[in-house]
């Protein structure tokens, strides 16, 4: 369980942030959704430990996660970008990151399965394509059976197939119980795992409701027609 | 951070810009070695490879390397690891590839000067070198987010220890040389790890005889063994402190 109470975060005078308090459980899948610049990345960036807040605190289990590390164990993070170095191969990276991690228990190697990224073990990171270095991203937030799961524009460059398997892999994640973060402008593949939609915009939390009450209020299914309703009620769409 | 060291240690020695510049200190001390007659000469060519191509090819590789791993070294502080370790890792994993770098070269240059003080002295500076430009170099990756300014500074850092402070001593001997100002001077020189470099291995070789009264001051300064190990106690402070700051800074960093 995440527990965010008035954070707020300034890169120079611009505020990015601005006093956001948010709950969220276990077993829900948030959908961070704003314009560019909302903040949606900062507030990722700060639940990793990345960016430091100027107030405001951040609970994990009603543990503070500021300036700790160890509660990176419980979550696994997609980037947005994923950029890793040229010279090293998808096998040595994996390598890596399992003894960086350094935990025991067994792997989750589904999507590694799934992508068949053992067919490109022996690739450089440098030579593979924006969606393929995608792939082994998501391979990688999955591997260590994380209990939360973050994912920064997950679907963005991923081809349809790999991302009918990401959007399933996080469908069977969010029934055991996990508690997943997405950011995405591609609405139209959040549809099935979205329990909650997280609307910031100028660094404040416009709305946060469920998928239900949305539904119930515009009178649409679709995720992408229910944010088109709310934030031009006025126009209507053929 | 034993894993990543050895991660960062395996990435940089398959990276054949490092080859080519082990290669090419080998075959420059080899060539100053075999074209200067006189061994003290042929030491002051290399301690002047040492002194100024070295930490500029440190400095250069060094900050680039780090603003590359910039994206990797964020995807790794998103696992349960302390910062201070990350970059303590970055700063092993470049510090002692360069030392594997350089001292080839000046193993060699020890091996044909017979193990003489001054080339032992000349392959301590050289190695605590490499380490002071590394920890500069990170500094100055920490400070500034933006690529190009953070180039910028590390060849102002590199341009000023070299060039511009030397220039300020000299404008300052000339100016004042009717005071007795040599003692200052010396103090002076600890804010630098070049010149400091450079008068450890030079009171070490005959040419401290040319050196008129500073030169006097210098080698009386320099000639217990203690002074030696005081100055090179205080280049090693010269790769702490930076290291020290830069850890502080990287970990109240935003990435």
């Amino acid at each position: 369980m995440i527990r965010i109470e008035g954070l707020s975060k300034k890169y120079g005078k611009h505020s990015v942030l601005d006093q956001i308090s948010l709950e969220c459980k276990m077993g829900q899948c948030l959908t961070l959704i704003g314009p560019n610049g909302s903040g949606k990345t900062t507030l990722i960036k700060i639940l990793l430990g990345l960016v430091r807040p100027d107030s405001g605190s951040v609970l994990l289990n009603e543990k503070s996660i500021l300036g700790k590390y160890h509660y990176r164990e419980q979550i696994g993070y997609m980037p947005q970008i994923s950029q890793f170095p040229e010279h090293m191969s998808v096998r040595q990276l994996f390598d890596l990151m399992k003894s960086v991690r350094g935990n025991e228990k067994e792997y989750d190697e589904e999507l590694y399965q799934a992508f068949e990224l053992n067919q490109i073990r022996n690739k450089r990171l440098g030579a593979l394509s924006g969606g393929m270095r995608q792939k082994v991203s998501a391979a990688l937030a999955f591997l260590f059976d994380p209990d939360i799961l973050i994912l920064d524009e997950p679907t963005a460059g991923l081809d349809p197939v790999s991302n009918e398997i990401l959007i399933s892999k996080l469908q069977r994640s969010r029934r055991q119980g996990k508690l997943i973060l997405i950011t995405s402008h591609v609405l139209n593949d959040l549809d099935e795992i979205t329990s909650d939609v997280v609307y910031l915009m100028d660094g404040k939390i416009k709305f946060y409701k469920s998928m239900e009450e949305l539904k119930a209020e515009t009178s649409e299914q679709r995720l992408n027609r229910i944010m088109a309703c709310i934030l031009n009620p006025k126009e209507t769409y053929v | 951070m034993y894993k990543l060291t050895k991660f960062i240690l395996e990435d940089l020695l398959r990276n054949w810009i490092i080859h080519l510049f082990s290669l090419f200190l080998l075959l420059a001390i080899i060539g100053l070695v075999s074209l200067e007659g006189q061994e003290d000469k042929a030491l002051v060519s290399i301690l002047n490879l040492v002194l100024l191509a070295v930490p500029m090819m440190v400095m250069v590789f060094s900050t680039i390397y780090y603003y590359n791993m910039s994206d990797f070294i964020t995807l790794i502080l998103a696992q349960p690891v302390k910062r201070g370790q990350v970059l303590g890792s970055l700063v092993l994993g470049l510090g002692v590839v360069f030392s594997i770098a350089v001292g080839l070269g000046l193993g060699f240059a020890l091996w044909w000067l017979k193990g003489s003080v001054a080339a032992w002295t000349l392959l301590a500076v050289g190695m605590v070198m490499i380490w002071v430009f590394v920890a500069l170099a990170v500094l100055a990756g920490v400070l500034t987010k933006d690529k190009t300014r953070g180039m910028g500074l590390s060849l102002l850092i590199w341009g000023y220890f070299v060039l511009i402070f030397d220039g300020i001593i000299l404008l300052l001997m000339y100016n004042f040389s009717e005071y007795p100002i040599e003692k200052g001077v010396l103090f002076i020189t600890f804010f630098n790890p070049v010149d400091l470099g450079r008068i450890l291995v030079l009171m070490k070789t005959e040419a401290a005889a040319l050196m008129g009264y500073s030169g006097a001051v210098f080698s009386h300064f320099f000639a217990s063994g203690w002074s030696s190990i005081i100055a090179l106690s205080i280049l090693g402070l010269w790769a702490l402190f930076p290291i020290m700051i830069s850890s502080k800074l990287f970990r109240h960093k935003d990435l």
